[in-house]
């Protein structure tokens, strides 16, 4: 047996023995995932469990160095431990924008002790992180944010607002892009930094959203003192001043690639297929046909472009565990994840007609598919819109001209 | 198993690409329409394919073949699609030693697989009989008659139908038009005094043509596979079919585009390259993201026929789909963003167009593959 069927044989009845029966209902959605942090509650003892067995395992980051709370797993190793997963259906045991967004970052950017202090605390899920990135004025056009942070000789001083901040409410702390530099070009004065969102003068206010609902918050920040060192080597700035933005294409490049990897048409709360959703909803003819041949046809080519999509999130990571980077090509990702999230969401309200639209008498309720419909329209403005992505390909991809 | 080409593949690849450029180009293939070469492709040509192991790509070491599989005529195929390659490949070395080495018999691997490999005997598939791919109507009868059978009927469109040695004719042995059951495959000479063929030019200046076949007497012998039961060899050759058609319409998707971004990277209107214009940008970008979705979808589908072939056929059918839609709009956009040029004959966007449309058409186009995973996936 080579190393990695081991590995895998291993994998398996680790997995079966320590994954409960609860946590393996497949994918999971925003309700039932577990997020940790400081204000966190298990939703069941199953979850609980589920969590601790792979906090011991190092397996709530498993490609993380061991020293940083994660399992050190080789490429081949993860994509045998996800596949592993998947084949029990099982959830994964922990997930926030720690793991996806600044852990990456930070193992590329942070010091050694930025990574101790704040790795860790990700990987036990002990802090919930949020992302102060956009704000009122900076949306795609993001390098144009104004939140001014102005060096106070032992701490930074910080005033300003970002908005869409995910979680603002219920997160720990705030990874933050600000303007240290505002005669610089503008790409050149910003800095990547770390907030406690406890620290006096943050202030957060939900957004509600055509919805009615929604994750996202406003953040303001007035005179908040941020200490430039928190513990030696553990600086509150990562990377250097004023070189803020090349940490934050890098994590936006996981966050693309975290939002290029969604499963589009069965994302949450819809049923699982769309067809068989359409057949129960409509009915089939003698032939046995949908009883409706405009929207069969238009199924069956949706079903068709998630496979194809979900094949290639498979062919590139692949293919990056090969050596060949994914780099802007997670941009055609997000452009398709995106773009298929809508179309799943647009099909199902087509397909439960009008009854779809009835809503209850204290709104539109929160596992309707309503409200999927309305909340994915939003999958194709954050994380960087869909132009912004065909940009992206556009220029360095295809390496197009620039006006 | 991971969805990239090993190595070995990559090899094959390379020097496919390698190959091809330096015998086979688009200049090549406008040659050969113009000289009105009634074979529709170079003897030659295919002669020095066959000496390389590409005919006998997907055959077994066993019976003189390269042992590639379908991944590997997938890559050729691909190539070919970037080159717009005429060949009797596809019929030959796909469809026919598919039909040879998965369902015949072991007399008829003998006689058949060694003359594939070589290249020396060229096949065709003869199922559809109207106007569109319809490969369950099948009217063309075979009547039972003493130890064997008599056949008669018109197939339509058979591609290198004009130039086989050999016909796999799906014909029906009992039931309706409709039916899946009482199809039987029959392999047969071409030759033959019942058999009259009417070579039919089509727009991609590739040849097909009309059969006619009237009271042609076969054998048991002559029977490929299961007697009423060929339907379900019938859909293992079409889905390796589809599979590589995707493969080859992959790879002229990838070359138009390829044609049209350098295109728009040197072309200049209004004092700037058009390249720069976003309107452009964004479809260029949209294109290259399907061209992507493409890719994948046709490796897994290659890799499932060498995995298990039995299994291939709703992913086939899903790669044919996905890739005739992605190659129609690469060669639409290729002809759209090249303006006036992209509609002359000199220029060979309009090739790739006139191709690709073949090849979506053939074997099934996207609504057909659509409707078919529909009904299996029961709405």
């Amino acid at each position: 047996m080579s190393d990695l069927e081991q590995f895998r044989a291993e994998t398996r009845a680790w997995l079966a023995e320590n994954c409960p029966e609860e946590m393996r209902d497949g994918d999971i959605t925003a309700e039932n995932q577990c997020w940790g942090g400081r204000q966190w509650e298990f939703q069941s003892d199953a979850q609980k469990r589920w969590f601790e067995a792979a906090l011991e395992k190092g397996y709530t980051v498993p490609t993380w160095p061991k020293e940083y709370g994660g399992a050190g797993l080789a490429a081949d190793e993860a994509k045998i431990l996800t596949e592993e997963r998947g084949r029990i259906n099982a959830r994964k045991p922990l997930s926030n924008f720690g793991i996806s967004m600044l852990g990456p970052a930070l193992l590329a950017y942070g010091t050694h002790e930025q990574k101790l202090q704040h790795l860790g605390g990700i990987a036990r899920g002990e802090i919930r992180w949020c992302q102060g990135y956009s704000e009122p004025g900076a949306g795609s056009d993001l390098a144009s944010l104004k939140t001014k942070c102005e060096d106070q000789g032992d701490h930074w001083l910080i005033n300003g607002q970002k908005i869409w901040t995910s979680n603002a409410d219920i997160s720990d702390w705030i990874f933050c892009l600000v303007r240290t530099d505002f005669d610089a070009p503008k790409h050149k004065g910003i800095t990547f930094i770390l907030i406690d969102m406890a620290s006096e003068g943050i202030s957060v206010k939900p957004i509600i959203l055509i919805s009615g609902h929604s994750p996202f918050c406003e953040t303001f920040f007035d005179d908040v003192k941020v200490p430039k060192v928190y513990g030696e080597g553990n600086l509150s700035v990562v990377g250097e001043v004023n070189r803020g933005w090349d940490v934050a294409k890098n994590l936006l490049v996981h966050e693309r690639g975290m939002l290029g990897t969604m499963s589009p048409l069965r994302g949450a709360k819809g049923p699982e297929n769309l067809g068989s959703f359409a057949a129960d909803e409509i009915g089939l003819d003698a032939a046995g046909r949908l009883d409706d041949p405009s929207l069969r046809q238009k199924i069956a080519q949706a079903e068709i472009d998630d496979w194809a999509y979900t094949l290639t999130v498979e062919r590139m990571n692949d293919e990056a565990n090969a050596g060949n980077g994914l780099g802007a090509k997670s941009s055609m990702l997000k452009y398709a994840a995106s773009e298929l999230t809508k179309k799943g969401s647009e099909l199902r309200m087509d397909i439960g007609g009008t009854e779809a639209a009835a809503i209850g008498p204290d709104g539109i309720e929160y596992d309707s598919l309503a409200n999927t419909w309305l909340y994915n329209r939003a999958y194709s403005i954050l994380g960087g819109t869909t132009e912004v992505q065909l940009n992206i390909i556009s220029k360095r991809v295809l390496e197009l001209p620039s006006a | 198993m991971s969805l990239i080409l090993t190595e070995e593949q990559e090899m094959l690849q390379d020097a496919a690409h390698g190959f091809l450029d330096e015998n086979a180009p688009v200049a090549a293939f406008r040659e050969m329409r113009d000289s009105k070469n009634p074979d529709g492709f170079s003897r030659d040509l295919w002669n020095e394919m066959a000496a390389m192991g590409w005919a006998g790509i997907i055959v077994d070491e066993e019976f003189g073949g390269s042992g590639f599989g379908y991944v590997g005529a997938g890559v050729l195929a691909e190539q070919m699609g970037r080159n717009l390659t005429a060949s009797p490949f596809f019929s030959t070395s796909v469809l026919g030693a598919t039909a040879v080495q998965r369902y015949g018999t072991a007399q008829q691997k003998d006689q058949n697989l060694g003359a594939i490999c070589d290249g020396t005997a060229l096949f065709a598939l003869a199922v559809d009989e109207g106007p569109r791919h319809r490969p369950e109507h099948i009217e063309f009868s075979a009547r039972s008659h003493g130890n064997g059978y008599i056949l008669s009927g018109s197939k339509t469109f058979v591609a290198d139908g004009h130039v086989a040695d050999k016909l796999i004719i799906a014909a029906r042995t009992s039931g309706e038009p409709d039916d899946p059951s009482g199809i039987t495959l029959f392999l047969v000479d071409a030759d033959a005094a019942a058999i009259e063929r009417t070579h039919t030019p089509m727009i991609d200046s590739r040849s097909a043509a009309n059969i006619k076949v009237d009271g042609l007497e076969v054998t048991g012998d002559d029977i490929l596979g299961e007697v009423d039961g060929g339907y379900e060899a019938l859909e293992g050759i079409l889905s390796a079919g589809r599979a590589v058609l995707g493969a080859e319409m992959s790879g002229s998707s990838q070359q138009a585009f390829a044609i049209t971004t350098d295109y728009l990277k040197e072309r200049e209107q209004f004092g700037q390259k058009i390249g720069s214009f976003q309107g452009l940008q964004h479809r260029a970008a949209h294109l290259a993201t399907e061209i992507e979705m493409t890719k994948s979808a046709v490796l897994k589908s290659l890799q499932l026929l060498d995995d298990d072939f039995e299994s291939a056929s709703a992913t086939c059918s899903m790669a044919k789909a996905k890739s005739g839609m992605t190659a129609q709009l690469s060669t639409q956009e290729a002809i759209q963003m090249h303006g006036g040029i992209g509609v002359t004959d000199e220029y060979d966007v309009g090739l790739y167009f006139k191709r690709v449309h073949v090849a979506q058409q053939m074997f099934g186009d996207a609504g057909f593959h659509a409707d078919r995973l529909a009904k299996r996936s029961g709405y």
